[in-house]
C-alpha cells in the first residue's frame, strides 16, 4: 500500500502531457544511420549489436516477410505511415548504466522528469529504461537476483543467456504471425528479458520504461518473459514521448511463456504522443494451472491496434485480459483481446471499458475460440462503451468459434452516454459538470483501476483527469 | 441571522407544458415545512426547480435565496450556496465509491476544491483524509448505514431503503442551510420509514430548514413540521399548522379537489 506521502510524490504524473512527457532532448547519439529499410540496415543493426549468426538470419528473413505480407486492410488507416521514412535504429549511448550515475546526463534528466529512479527506490523490484532503440538503464534488486532471477534488456539477455535465449525466442510470436511481428523480428531492438525460476514469487513490481524522443524514429522492442512452474512474476511497462509534427512507429513483439501453476500479470499504461503509431503483438502461452492476466490501459498514440492473447494450453489454465481504451479527438483505438482455450478445464475473463471523446473512436475486436477437446471450458467476456458526446463512436467485433458442446460461454456489450441524470445528481452534490463526468468516467473503469498498484492507479485516475478536461461546454 | 429560501410567483414547466402555475412559500432556516398534496400537482417539478435541473424552465417569478435569485446558478453553484435535495429517485454511479463521492462533494461544497492550488499535491484540494474519515463514521452512525458501506459504490444496487438513507446520509455530510426531502417517504415500508425520519430528526436544528415533500402523512408522525402546505394544481391552496396535514389524513384529497379543483380551472 502506498502511503500518503507515495501519493504526494507521484502527484505530478499526468499533469499535463505537453508540459510532463512533452519535452525533447537534443539528439546526442552515437549512432544514428540513414532512414528506410532494407536488408543492409539490418547488417548494420546486427553488427552494432553484435550478434549470433542465428539472429542476423532471422532478422534477415523477417524482413522478407515483412516485405511480402500486405498491410492490414480490416483496422484502422494505416495508410499514412511511411516506412521509408522511418529511423529503424538508434543508439543512443555507449553502454548500459547499472546505476543511475552511469546514465548520460540528459537521458538521465529525462527519465528523473518522469519520475522513474523515485518509483524504483520506492516500490519496484527492478527497472528498465529505453531510449529510443536501446536500453539505457537496466537494474534489479539483489534479493531477487540472488533467487536466480533475470531481468535484463533482451540485447544483454541474448548475449549472457545464449541458449535458454534461443530456446524460446520466437516460439511464441513467430516473424510469419503478421506484417507488424515481421517488421518487429527483423529490426528489434530493446525491450526487457525476464526468467523466474521454479517457485519464486517476485512479489513487488518489475517495470520498463520507453522513451521515444527523436522524430520518425521507430521503436520496436522485444519482450520475452519466462515464468518457470509455480512463479509469479508482474511486470509493468510505461510509454511516452514528445509531440512532434512528425508521426512515430512503436511495433512491439511481447511473448510470455507461463509455465504450470505459474502466474504472470503483464501491466501496460500506453500514453503515447498523439502522433504514435502503435502496433503491438502480446501473446502469452499458459500451460495446466497456470494464470495469465494482461491489464492494458490505452490512452495516448494516434493509432492503436494491440490484441493482447492468451493461447490456454494446459489443463485449468486461466486466462484474462482487462482493458481500457480512451479515444480523445483525432484517436482511432482499436484494442481487444484474443483468447484461445486448447485444454479442457481452462477459464477466460475479458473485461473491456472504451470510453470515446470528441471525434475518438474506439473498437473492441475479440476472438474467443474454444478448440476440440477443450471441454468444459468457461469463457466471460463484457465489453463495455462510454460515449461523452455525439461525435464519437465506438465499433465493437467480437468473433466467437466454439468447438466443444460441454463449455460455459458469456458475452455481454453495452454502449452507454453519460447520462444527464448522473450529471445533475452529481453537481446537485457540488461537483462541477467536469468533475461530475470526470467521476463517472473513473467510475466506469474502476474494474481495470482496482487491479492496479496504487500508484498506478492514481497515475492512470490522472490521465483520465487530463484528457477530461475542456471536455464539457 | 437566519437564512430565508423564498420562492415567489413561480411559473414553471418542462417542453413549453406549464405545471407551476404561481408558487409562492417563504421557509427560514430552523423550520421544517411539509409541502402535500396529490399525484401530479407539481411537488417534485418544485423540487427539481429549486435544485436547477437543465430540463425545466422557468417562465416567470424568483426563488431568492437571502434575496439573491438563484435562477441562474448551475446545479453544482446552488449546492455550494447551501441548497439540498434528497431525490426521489436517486441516480446510481457504479464505480465510485460511497466514500469517494461524500469526500469530493463535501470538499466543493466547503471550498476545498476551489482552493486548489494546481502545484500542490494529490489531495490537497481535498479535506483532509482522517477529517473526513472521522466525520463520515459519526455521519453514518447517526443516520444508521452500516459503515462497510462506504466502500460501495454509490447506490448501486441498493434497496429503496438504502437509496434513501444514502440522501440522508449526504445531507448529514453537506450541511446546506435548506433540505429538499423529495418523497423521501414512497416505496418504503413503515420500518423503513421511520429510520429515514429518524436520521433527518437527527440533523435538524437552528442550522438547516427543510421542507419535506410527501403525498402522505405517515412520514409527518416522525418528522413534526411548522408549516403544512397544499399544493393543488401547481399552485400552494392551502397553508396551515401541523393539524392540517391530519385534516388531509382524514379527509384524503378529493376534499382539497372540490374546494379548489373548479375554482382554478375556471
Amino acid at each position: 500500500m502506498a502511503t500518503e506521502r507515495d501519493r504526494e510524490l507521484l502527484a505530478g504524473i499526468g499533469e499535463d502531457y505537453e508540459e510532463r512527457y512533452g519535452f525533447r532532448d537534443p539528439e546526442k547519439y552515437v549512432f544514428k544511420p540513414r532512414p528506410g529499410l532494407d536488408h543492409e540496415i539490418i547488417d548494420i543493426i546486427s553488427d552494432m549489436k553484435g550478434e549470433p549468426d542465428w539472429m542476423r538470419q532471422f532478422r534477415h528473413e523477417a524482413l522478407d516477410i515483412f516485405w511480402k505480407k500486405p498491410m492490414p486492410t480490416w483496422g484502422p488507416d494505416l495508410s499514412s505511415i511511411n516506412f521509408d521514412e522511418i529511423y529503424y535504429y538508434i543508439k543512443p549511448t555507449d553502454r548500459q548504466g547499472r546505476t543511475w550515475d552511469e546514465v548520460p546526463e540528459e537521458i538521465k534528466r529525462t527519465f528523473e522528469r518522469l519520475g522513474i529512479p523515485e518509483a524504483e527506490r520506492k516500490f519496484l523490484a527492478g527497472v528498465g529504461a529505453q531510449y529510443e532503440s536501446e536500453v539505457v538503464y537496466h537494474s534489479l534488486k539483489e534479493e531477487w537476483e540472488k533467487k536466480g532471477v533475470i531481468f535484463l534488456d533482451t540485447d544483454t539477455a541474448l548475449k549472457e543467456y545464449p541458449d535458454l535465449f534461443r530456446e524460446y525466442f520466437a516460439t511464441v510470436v513467430p516473424p510469419s504471425d503478421n506484417k507488424f511481428a515481421a517488421l518487429n523480428s527483423a529490426v528489434w531492438s530493446g525491450g526487457s528479458f525476464i526468467y523466474v525460476p521454479e517457485g519464486v514469487h517476485v512479489d513487488i513490481p518489475l517495470q520498463a520504461y520507453f522513451r521515444i524522443n527523436a522524430q520518425n524514429v521507430g521503436q520496436f522492442e522485444r519482450t520475452l518473459i519466462i515464468a518457470e512452474k509455480g512463479s509469479y512474476v508482474h511486470y509493468i511497462e510505461g510509454c511516452t514521448a514528445p509531440i512532434y509534427a512528425e508521426e512515430s512507429l512503436h511495433a512491439a513483439v511481447v511473448e510470455i511463456i507461463v509455465k504450470e501453476g505459474a502466474r504472470v500479470r503483464y501491466t501496460t499504461i500506453q500514453n503515447w504522443a498523439k502522433n504514435v503509431y502503435n502496433l503491438v503483438t502480446k501473446r502469452a502461452v499458459a500451460y495446466e494451472g497456470a494464470t495469465m492476466e494482461w491489464i492494458d490501459g490505452n490512452l495516448g498514440s494516434k493509432v492503436t491496434m494491440k490484441y493482447p492473447a492468451v493461447y490456454l494450453l494446459g489443463k485449468g489454465a486461466h486466462g484474462e485480459v482487462l482493458s481500457i481504451a480512451f479515444a480523445g479527438k483525432g484517436q482511432h483505438i482499436d484494442a481487444g483481446a484474443k483468447i484461445i482455450h486448447a485444454a479442457p478445464y481452462t477459464t477466460s475473463r475479458v473485461i473491456s471499458k472504451s470510453i470515446s471523446k470528441a471525434d475518438g473512436r474506439s473498437s473492441y475486436r475479440g476472438l474467443l475460440k474454444v478448440g476440440r477437446g477443450a471441454h468444459h471450458s468457461k469463457a466471460n467476456v463484457v465489453c463495455d462503451a462510454l460515449l461523452l458526446d455525439p461525435e464519437s463512436r465506438t465499433d465493437t467485433y467480437p468473433y466467437i468459434e466454439i468447438a466443444e458442446d460441454d463449455v460455459e460461454i458469456g458475452h455481454e456489450a453495452s454502449v452507454s452516454k453519460i447520462g444527464e441524470e448522473q450529471l445533475f445528481y452529481l453537481m446537485s452534490r457540488g461537483l462541477s459538470e467536469e468533475e461530475a463526468a470526470t467521476m463517472i468516467v473513473a467510475g466506469f473503469i474502476e474494474p481495470m483501476t482496482k487491479e492496479l498498484p496504487m500508484e498506478y492507479a492514481v497515475e492512470l485516475n490522472r490521465l483520465i483527469q487530463l484528457e477530461m478536461e475542456g471536455s464539457i461546454g | 441571522m437566519a437564512s430565508v429560501l423564498e420562492i415567489r410567483d413561480l411559473y414553471a414547466g418542462i417542453e413549453g407544458q406549464e405545471i407551476l402555475k404561481g408558487v409562492n412559500l417563504t421557509l427560514r432556516q430552523g423550520e421544517i415545512h411539509a409541502l402535500m398534496g396529490p399525484n401530479g400537482s407539481g411537488k417534485s417539478t418544485l423540487a427539481y426547480i429549486i435544485m436547477g435541473h437543465p430540463h425545466y424552465e422557468v417562465y416567470s417569478g424568483d426563488i431568492l435565496l437571502d434575496g439573491e435569485s438563484i435562477l441562474e446558478m448551475a446545479p453544482d453553484e446552488r449546492a455550494r450556496a447551501g441548497i439540498f435535495l434528497a431525490f426521489q429517485y436517486p441516480v446510481a454511479i457504479p464505480g465510485v465509491t460511497v466514500a469517494n463521492f461524500l469526500r469530493q462533494a463535501v470538499s466543493a461544497v466547503r471550498g476545498y476544491t476551489a482552493q486548489k492550488d494546481e502545484e500542490g499535491p494529490v489531495g490537497s484540494n481535498l479535506i483532509p483524509m482522517r477529517e473526513f474519515r472521522k466525520e463520515l463514521t459519526e455521519a453514518m452512525q447517526l443516520v444508521g448505514i452500516d459503515p462497510s458501506f462506504a466502500r460501495r459504490y454509490l447506490n448501486d444496487g441498493f434497496s429503496g431503503g438504502e437509496k434513501k438513507r444514502m440522501e440522508i446520509l449526504q445531507l448529514a455530510m453537506l450541511r446546506p442551510k435548506f433540505a429538499v426531502l423529495d418523497e423521501t417517504d414512497s416505496g418504503l415500508d413503515i420500518d423503513a420509514v421511520r429510520a429515514v425520519a429518524e436520521g433527518v430528526n437527527r440533523l435538524v436544528g437552528p442550522e438547516l430548514g427543510v421542507l419535506v415533500i410527501t403525498h402522505y402523512q405517515r412520514i409527518l408522525n416522525y418528522i413534526q413540521p411548522d408549516r403544512v402546505h397544499v399544493m393543488y394544481d401547481g399552485r400552494v391552496v392551502l397553508s396551515g399548522g401541523p393539524e392540517l396535514a391530519l385534516q388531509l389524513e382524514e379527509k384524503g384529497y378529493d376534499w382539497v379537489r372540490q374546494q379548489f379543483g373548479n375554482a382554478v380551472k375556471a
